[in-house]
């Protein structure tokens, strides 16, 4: 294709799509208080013909993202660029026309198909929808004939192949009918008026019905993904989980779309049905020159068919680039974290399993600073607390995060009322959290102390440094005031990484990208920081 | 430990039959395999090959129109347990044998605080009350390290996130201090993260408690981190066990053999999967034939006709035993033949007698 000889410049000609600044929010202006960002500002592009992966835990946003993307979620703001031009903008009848070209495949082939059509009827569905075929007369050497009949005018600025190709100066054969239809150039009447040499007029006729044509290339996909004629006329239910996701595939592709988002493809299939979708999904790609996104939690499925991956938490991306740099020598803290989690299934051979506290924060009340700062290994430390046993900082982390929880949960109107007249305290057993994470620094609790006063003497027993400011941590937890005491936590133990959002940062000469303050020249990388953790 | 002293758990001959309207469903067939205390053993297969079934047989939960076949045998600790009744059996479920099942929400109810509902467990397994129970379930709570123990016992299910709530479910299990914990896909449901934290903790319980446990799961990645045996399952029945080593490093059954080679983790950097064609069956008849023969790569004519029975797979007299005509490897074709034909059940034995309905 001639166009892309064009200067390739970043989201150039060879961009499928591109996204600027995306955020999706829900739950927007009622009177829930703050909206769930479920995506919070990513930028990526994909190109054509490539598969890029999108990975993250549940709640991370990627299925979000990935509904955005194919317009099944509105945009909060910034833009998708697709082919150039950005579909944020459209009304709901160029979304209808422009969903041909983008499709999704859904997680879960058991409610994803409807149980009362037969097979033949859901993948024919979209065609129906559209009226499909518009089939598009592309008449050589005349350009500005007038097209009739069943075909119309090719849009002008699609690259795509037109449907039937008249050549009015051949000699023999005339018509020339694209691949993948339905009909060959035999069902196909033209006629052709001219004015002297020139041709005004070419009028079209496909001499099979339109119910025919239908019923025809829904056979045809049904053959290519894999499954039997006689699967026409079944209902899913008949079929396995493997076989109802070859039909959602075989939809997805029935109107021949460019790209197609891919949910989980195989995540409810069993590990020996998988590898047959994977298989076909490679295929079809390479087939068609299809462009994917596919979205998954199975690190190890997006190694094998991603050609790039993007890592997403709570609805940034943190880590973006080619898939075995990125799963070989991962740079971000999260993404490190995350690919030690996945059980390798070898026995014995378990990597240096880094297992991450908690779960992450809510999308309604993301940190401040770094999305990953509440979970992170290596969050930078203030000078004076970096060489500090890594026990001990770790109960100031966990108190943080106690803190913090405690303040977000709901109470019962009893609690509540218990705690506005005096009768209760909101954080009503700071000794024991105390004794919890700094237990271990003093001797073992007499059976007879009381709690309070064994907290004393655990906190007596907390090295110098951290000592003075966790007294008044506990002095302002006992005094109920939980927002004093978070902002002791944050002046004294804070960091970069809990005040400012990070900067993307190149991490390789691939273009991989990482969102960590720890790029920075004047902290350590984290890398260097995981191989003292590790190895400690 | 002497030879002659019972394992823990000894499951022989388990046979359980499903009487739905359409057909029976013999969703066990002929399982055997032994636990022995402190141990981890591995049920791996894909969906409907029994795992469950099998977990839920030994806990006494199979319901009308499930039934578990007579000459099945179910022993825990020596004791039989097949034919038990509702009432005796409650009380080995609760101290004996707990059991944790794949999604925490459906296992806890919404309307009690965890805190109300692991006293309930502990009132009812241990006789603890009031003061004692709630400090007991704060330690308990503590055990499978959920922060701020205190306040959660006084939390409802809905706060707690996916992870918190299995730790939940295992702390519940842990009050009624069992000796064979029954994980029926345990972190399924969870996040790799939040999967690796639970599949941690697990090791740390058993290591300080001597637990043995029985892990269900169909992630291979799991379960050569967790277990110590493994037993393969297809449509019912097992078609190989072996220590977990031997099991990864020389898969001897061709379903083991293409279930690992299917698995993208193993298999990085290989341009294409190799699959395993067709579809899981559903065993809906006693099996005369190996019930893999038609999706086997190497299945043979006899394949089709004789009931493969588990023989020795790997030679050298270590515990590695696969239902499979390739096998024993020393003898010719036709021996092997015989060797499984001699050792095949009559179907009428094994064919239930009566139905139930």
């Amino acid at each position: 294709m001639s166009e892309q000889l064009a200067p390739a410049e970043a989201g150039g000609d060879h961009a499928m799509v591109e996204v600027r600044g995306l955020k999706t929010y829900y739950d927007e202006g009622a009177l829930r208080g703050d909206p769930v960002k479920a995506v919070d500002g990513v930028d990526f592009t994909i190109e054509k013909g490539e598969t890029l992966g999108l990975v993250g835990e549940s709640g991370c946003g990627k299925t979000t993202l990935g509904r955005t993307l194919v317009q099944l979620e509105r945009a909060t703001d910034g833009d998708i660029l697709f082919d150039g031009e950005d579909i944020t903008e459209y009304g709901s009848a160029e979304i209808k026309e422009w969903r041909k070209n983008a499709q999704i495949v859904f997680q879960d082939p058991e409610s994803s198909l409807n149980d009362r059509m037969t097979v033949g009827e859901i993948v024919r569905e979209p065609l129906d929808v559209h009226d499909w075929p518009a089939l598009s007369v592309e008449v050589r050497g005349a350009d500005d004939a007038t097209i009739a009949g069943d075909g119309t005018v090719p849009d002008a600025d699609s690259d795509r192949t037109s449907d039937i190709t008249v050549d009015p100066r051949a000699t023999g054969e005339p018509v020339t009918v694209r691949d993948r239809l339905p009909f060959s150039a035999a069902d196909v009447e033209v006629d052709i008026d001219r004015d002297g040499d020139r041709v005004t007029r070419v009028t079209v006729e496909v001499i099979p019905s339109k119910h025919r044509l239908r019923q025809q290339h829904v056979r045809n996909l049904l053959a290519e993904v894999g499954l039997q004629e006689e699967h026409y006329f079944r209902y899913p239910h008949q079929f396995s989980g493997g076989q109802r996701q070859r039909v959602g595939i075989a939809r997805a592709l029935a109107l021949e779309p460019e790209f197609v988002v891919l949910d989980e493809p195989v995540s409810a299939l069993d590990v020996s049905v998988q590898a047959q979708i994977l298989n076909l999904l490679e295929d079809l790609q390479e087939e068609f020159g299809l462009t994917y996104l596919f979205i998954a939690h199975d690190l190890s499925v997006v190694r094998h068919i991603c050609d790039r991956v993007a890592v997403m938490y709570l609805g940034n991306i943190m880590e973006l680039g080619d898939t075995e740099e990125l799963f070989g020598d991962p740079a971000n803290p999260y993404t490190t974290s995350l690919l030690s989690a996945i059980p390798e299934p070898v026995p014995g051979q378990q990597q240096e399993r880094l297992t991450l506290r908690g779960t992450p924060p809510s999308p309604r009340d993301p940190p401040t600073g770094c999305p990953f700062s509440t979970r992170c290994p290596v969050k930078i430390r203030p000078p004076e607390y970096r060489d500090l046993d890594p026990d001990v900082w770790e109960g100031i982390d966990l108190l943080a995060e106690i803190i913090r929880q405690r303040q977000q949960t709901d109470r019962s109107i009893r609690e509540i009322v218990k705690e506005t007249l005096g009768l209760e305290r909101q954080f009503a057993e700071v000794d024991d959290v105390v004794i919890e994470l700094f237990g271990f620094l003093a001797e073992d609790r007499p059976p007879e102390r009381p709690a309070e006063d064994h907290a004393d003497a655990v906190i007596a027993a907390v090295p110098d440094p951290v000592r003075p400011p966790l007294e008044t941590i506990v002095d302002h937890l006992r005094a109920d005031d939980l927002e004093a005491a978070l902002d002791v936590l944050h002046a004294e133990f804070g960091s970069v990484c809990d005040d400012e959002f990070p900067a993307e940062y190149p991490v390789s000469d691939s273009g991989r990208r990482s969102l960590c303050h720890r790029h920075q020249d004047e902290y350590r990388d984290p890398e260097d920081v995981f191989e003292t953790i590790t190895h400690r | 430990m002497p030879d002659d002293d019972p394992p823990l758990l000894a499951v022989e001959d388990l046979h359980t039959t499903f009487y739905t309207d359409k057909e029976d469903i013999h969703a066990v067939q002929n399982v055997s395999f032994d636990i022995e205390a402190g141990e981890t053993v591995g049920i791996v297969g894909e969906s409907g090959s029994g795992k469950s079934v099998t977990a839920r047989s030994i806990m006494g939960l199979i319901e009308s129109p499930g039934r578990i076949q007579p000459g099945s045998s179910i022993r825990f600790k020596g004791e039989e347990l097949t034919g038990k009744s509702e009432k005796e059996y409650r009380k080995i479920r609760g101290s004996g044998i707990a059991m944790i099942f794949q999604d925490p929400l459906t296992s806890l109810n919404p309307v009690y605080t965890v805190g109300n509902q692991i006293k309930e467990a502990l009132r009812l397994h241990q006789g603890l009350r009031g003061k004692e129970a709630t400090e007991a379930g704060i330690e308990v709570l503590e055990a499978v390290s959920i922060p701020d123990p205190r306040r959660r016992m006084r939390e409802y299910p809905h706060q707690f996130s996916g992870g918190m709530r299995q730790r939940a479910i295992i702390a519940m299990a842990l009050a009624c201090d069992p000796d064979l914990l029954i994980c029926d896909e345990p972190t399924t449901a969870l996040d790799v993260t939040i999967q690796a934290q639970i599949l941690e903790l697990l090791e740390e319980i058993q290591e300080e408690r001597g637990l043995s446990i029985m892990f269900i799961t169909h992630d291979m990645g799991v379960m050569a981190q967790i277990a110590d045996r493994v037993n393969v399952m297809y449509a019912g029945e097992i078609v190989e066990k072996a220590a977990v080593e031997d099991l990864y490093n020389s898969p001897r059954h061709p379903y083991t053999q293409g279930l690992l080679e299917s698995i993208p983790g193993r298999n990085v950097g290989k341009e294409r999967l190799s699959t395993i064609e067709g579809d899981v069956p559903t065993p809906n008849a006693v099996a005369t034939s190996c019930q893999f023969a038609p999706r086997c790569p190497e299945a043979f004519e006899a394949c089709d006709r004789i009931h493969p029975s588990m023989v020795e797979a790997e030679g050298y007299g270590r515990d590695h035993t696969a239902a499979c005509l390739l096998y024993p490897e020393d003898l010719s074709e036709a021996d092997r033949i015989d060797h499984h034909r001699e050792r095949e059940t009559p179907v009428e034995e094994r064919e239930p007698t009566e139905d139930p309905r």
